[in-house]
């Protein structure tokens, strides 16, 4: 038979479920993760810690260490060219700590040595001494009169304040027909990814030059800050990511240990493993900060909100690092859910002696939903309004601009709604749960990418190169870091999907900066988006080469060539060429083919200019997520036992709905966490759980199923019609949570997590509140 | 001290100098380069160094290597027969029990040890068995699915042996 006479069609491979082009090497052991790599002559780095979480320094001596034997390098502030940090107007954090600690645990100095105990025994005999200081460990002790500024640039511990006055918020409050007030309290929690943070640095003396392999989401800054850190040109770098176990946001910025690791390598002129414990690990942080959030929400009798007036206090810990943008996504994030448009908003970011906060998944937007959400829930049922119902009377209507001028371009919210409600049975078991039994449900959305860059370069967002040879397979080339969400997977099918060939002829080489392009790195949910628009283009400019190559062998016009992915022809009864033909013809006279494919926003994405740091939010499309949670709670011990979720996802075309599922779960079982058992606590600024197990990270018992219904609200710019999968779905787990137990208990919670010991002070509260007022009555 | 330690490890005989202090994780991944067997936690926290002791799943971290002398070890490196992925390896590839892939081997390693004792666990079993391993990207769901398909796939493999 001749491929003529075949049903010739081209390969699918977008929105069919697929497992990870790299899953078997993590399958069988051989994914090298950072940790994973040695060799004979590779030391041992280790840092020593400030025992301190104020303190000046006042001197340092290295000389006993230095001369132990074994000791190949001692490395402190001095060896150090700069400060590093993520935003270029706050680089206030030193690879080491220069004249001051500002908390417990910040890295002092480090040594490397041929093994561990050696490395040890020199980080004791490294002799500091400090003048302590007072140290703040909560917000409000920092932003006392009295209290002295961690750093001489922010005085009065103020990071940034943010503060907006959209629509007309005194207006919308009278118009409103209940008013009502919440006050809440979010713990401070940690990523806590499996892997702990390490890297594996290698120096050449000869050459001087530095390869390094660090356990990062942000190949690209750690690059710049290594270079900026050592005083290093940065093309004498090399920054190759290996697979990383994890990173939740904890490694969207550059950490010490990456720098640290290029410090000792260096100066020991070989190679250093550094390797932090899971307490070191803890200590690094960057996790989500402590929230205090006082918010007043008007609406009408058929559930309009009208008004909106909230305030946020953050302790952001030691450093600046993205404490700016958390900040503001915490007051711009209340739009772009629903149609609100008087809002007034006060945020503060606050400095204190605890390890510095980053960019836990969600980034600041997870707090303050939580407080709208459960305080809307109180509302509606004050109202004699269904939760579902109150949300629907909200509404936004794609095409639209918020009142911050975030752009919504796509809007699945309205069937997020519908199938949560039918998924649960919501209409038929809501308020017939029996005791202690309860539904609850919220809603949350995220970006799809920060729209705006943090460095503006001039370059494109995203760029991707295609390189074939010939053995006709197609080598994919990005800087983007798969850390496990998939980012390879998805540009491998979006390349693949254009072509239409299948997807085992794609190759994905990733975050190697002496091959790769360069990429920002993996967060705020940007690569399916970004860098699928670039495999996209990529691979249209890779086909317009093939086709023009099977036109002249064809020896036919290009716009006559039928491309069917695996066949080019000419037309049906044409048995046309072969893939591999038609390569082996583009190679002529030309060689090895290597095309590009770039991505760009669009202004119009940009956020606004109505207040500073109004581009905060500003992104080219929202995902949108409801889900509903179903709770029993043991009315003597107070525990909660989730017994489903049921969670909606709207991330327009999904790309890999196996992939958008896994994400999806993930977010939502880490909003679980968050929600019921996860803190990190600090007796005057030591880490009280430093480990898994008294950190209380959920177990495999206590994790309920979750049903994930993925809605495909399609945005016009989306590659495909895709956005975000894997962040917009945590936040609607705490308030759907909480208003589960309302449902169940009749008590709100308003401080997280929601433990046993704080759900039963509720209980009893509401306890003695009946007594009361029976013997009132 | 030294001690020579006399084991299999993934089915090969080996005789190594180890020093008494030593961890099995650290004789596993530093002297023999075994790297598939992680380390995510400070000791006995999150499970991600599983291995199989004479069958019985372990955290290697807790376990000192001359403890293992004489006994047979296996870990995820050693599960591929004929470079073919085990049941499991399957299933936590196909149906996403691995996403970042750092709790896998020890997933994959406490899951073994479950399938060969129980070759059909209801999903309480497999919770269970999974109590002591923490996953921290995909909520569990994926790995229960993992394990049942592996499950279905291996007894399939069993019949289909028996049936020749």
């Amino acid at each position: 038979m001749s491929t003529s006479e075949q049903d010739i069609i081209p390969v699918q491979s977008i929105g069919v479920p697929k497992p990870l082009v790299d899953g078997p090497e993590k399958t069988t052991g051989k994914a090298m993760f950072a940790a994973d790599f040695q060799s004979i002559e590779a030391l041992v780095g280790r840092i020593l810690r400030s025992p301190h979480a104020h303190a000046n320094i006042i001197r340092i001596d290295t000389s006993k260490a230095e001369a132990l034997p074994g000791v190949k390098a001692v490395v402190t502030e001095a060896d150090c060219s700069d400060s590093y940090g993520v935003l270029p107007i706050a680089m206030n954090e030193w690879a080491l700590a220069r004249g001051r600690v500002r908390y417990r645990g910040e890295p002092v100095a480090a040594v490397a040595a041929i093994n561990v105990a050696t490395a040890q025994a020199a980080l004791d005999l490294i002799e500091v001494t400090y003048e302590e200081l007072p140290a703040y460990f909560t917000a409000a002790d920092a932003r006392a009169d009295d209290a002295l500024d961690l750093h001489q640039e922010k005085p009065g511990n103020i990071e940034r304040e943010v503060d907006f006055d959209l629509g007309d918020v005194d207006q919308g409050m009278a118009a409103a027909d209940l008013i009502r007030e919440v006050d809440v309290r979010c713990a401070e929690v940690c990523q806590v990814q499996m892997e702990p943070h390490a890297a594996y640095a290698e120096y050449d003396p000869g050459r001087e030059r530095l390869t390094i392999r660090p356990s990062t989401q942000v190949p690209f800054y750690v690059h710049k800050m290594l270079s900026r850190t050592m005083g290093m040109a940065d093309s004498h770098i090399r920054v190759i990511k290996p697979h990383i176990g994890g990173g939740f946001g904890s490694r969207t910025e550059t950490l010490q240990s990456d720098l640290i690791a290029g410090l000792l390598a260096r100066k020991a002129r070989g190679t250093v493993r550094v390797v932090l414990s899971r307490e070191e690990t803890f200590i690094t942080h960057r996790g989500r900060p402590e929230s205090h959030i006082k918010m007043k929400v008007g609406m009408k009798a058929d559930g309009t909100i009208t008004a909106t007036d909230f305030s946020v206090v953050q302790r952001g810990g030691a450093y600046s690092g993205y404490g700016i943008v958390t900040i503001l996504y915490a007051g711009s994030m209340i739009f772009g859910l629903y149609d609100i448009s008087s809002v007034r908003f006060k945020g503060f970011r606050v400095l204190t002696n605890t390890p510095p906060c980053g960019a836990f998944r969600g980034h600041g937007t997870v707090k303050t939903r939580f407080a709208f959400e459960g305080l809307i829930d109180d509302m509606a049922t004050e109202l004699g309004l269904d939760p579902f119902a109150v949300r629907r009377a909200n509404l936004l209507v794609a095409p639209t601009m918020t009142e911050n001028d975030l752009l919504v371009n796509s809007y699945g919210l309205d069937q997020c709604l519908d199938w949560a409600e039918a998924a649960s049975a919501w209409k038929v078991r809501k308020g017939k749960m029996g005791p202690n039994k309860g539904l609850g449900m919220a809603c949350s959305h995220y970006i799809s990418g920060a729209s705006k860059p943090k460095h503006w370069t001039g370059e494109p967002h995203a760029t991707i190169h295609l390189r074939v040879d010939w053995d006709a397979s197609i080598t994919l080339l990005t800087g983007a870091a798969e850390i496990g969400q998939g980012s390879s997977t998805v540009m491998a099918q979006c390349v693949a999907e254009t072509l239409g060939v299948d997807m085992s002829r794609i190759r994905v080489i990733a975050s190697d900066s002496a091959v790769t392009p360069k990429d920002n790195g993996s967060y705020s949910s940007r690569v399916t988006f970004m860098v699928g628009n670039a495999s996209i283009d990529a691979a249209q400019n890779l086909k317009a080469t093939l086709v023009a190559a099977a036109a002249r062998k064809l020896e036919i016009a290009p716009e006559d060539v039928e491309c069917l992915g695996e066949v080019f022809r000419g037309g049906q009864q044409d048995q046309g060429l072969s893939f591999d033909e038609v390569v082996m013809e583009a190679l002529k006279g030309e060689g090895t083919i290597t095309v590009k494919g770039t991505y760009d926003t669009i202004p119009e994405s940009w956020g606004g200019k109505k207040y500073r740091g109004a581009a905060i939010g500003g992104t080219m499309a929202f995902s949108y997520a409801a889900q509903v949670v179903e709770v029993t709670v043991d009315p003597y011990t107070a525990e909660i036992t989730v017994d489903k979720v049921w969670v909606a996802h709207d991330c327009g075309r999904a790309l890999n709905p196996l992939a958008v599922e896994g994400q999806v779960q993930g977010s939502v079982w880490m909003g679980m966490g968050q929600a019921m058992s996860e803190e990190t606590q600090y007796h005057e600024g030591l880490l009280l759980h430093a480990n898994m197990l008294d950190y209380r990270v959920p177990t495999i018992i206590e994790s309920p199923p979750i049903e994930v219904g993925i809605i495909e609200a399609n945005d016009p710019h989306g590659p495909f019609g895709a956005k975000e999968a894997g962040e917009g779905s945590l936040s609607s787990f705490l308030p759907a949570l909480t208003n589960a137990v309302a449902d169940a208990m009749g008590v709100r919670a308003t401080d997280l997590p929601l433990t046993p010991d704080k759900l039963l002070e509720l209980l009893e509260k509401k306890a003695r509140d009946i007594k009361a007022s029976g013997r009132a009555a | 001290m030294k001690t020579v330690l006399s084991l299999s490890v993934n089915g090969t005989t080996r005789d190594d100098v180890i020093p008494d202090n030593m961890l099995l994780v650290d004789y596993l991944r530093e002297n023999i380069g075994l790297t598939g067997t992680k380390v995510g936690c400070d000791g006995g926290e999150c499970g991600a160094c599983t291995v199989l002791i004479n069958d019985r799943p372990r955290h290697s971290c807790l376990t000192l290597a001359v403890t293992c002398q004489g006994a047979r070890i296996e870990t995820v490196d050693g599960l591929s027969r004929d470079n073919r992925l085990s049941a499991l390896q399957r299933g936590f590839d196909e149906k996403l029990g691995a996403q970042c892939g750092f709790c896998t081997p020890g997933m994959i390693m406490a899951s073994e040890a479950l399938l060969r004792a129980n070759p059909k666990p209801d999903e309480a079993a497999i919770r269970n068995a999974l109590a002591a391993n923490i996953c921290r990207c995909t909520g569990y769901v994926k790995i229960i699915e993992a394990v049942q398909f592996a499950a279905e796939i291996a007894n399939e493999i069993a019949d289909e042996a028996l049936a020749s």
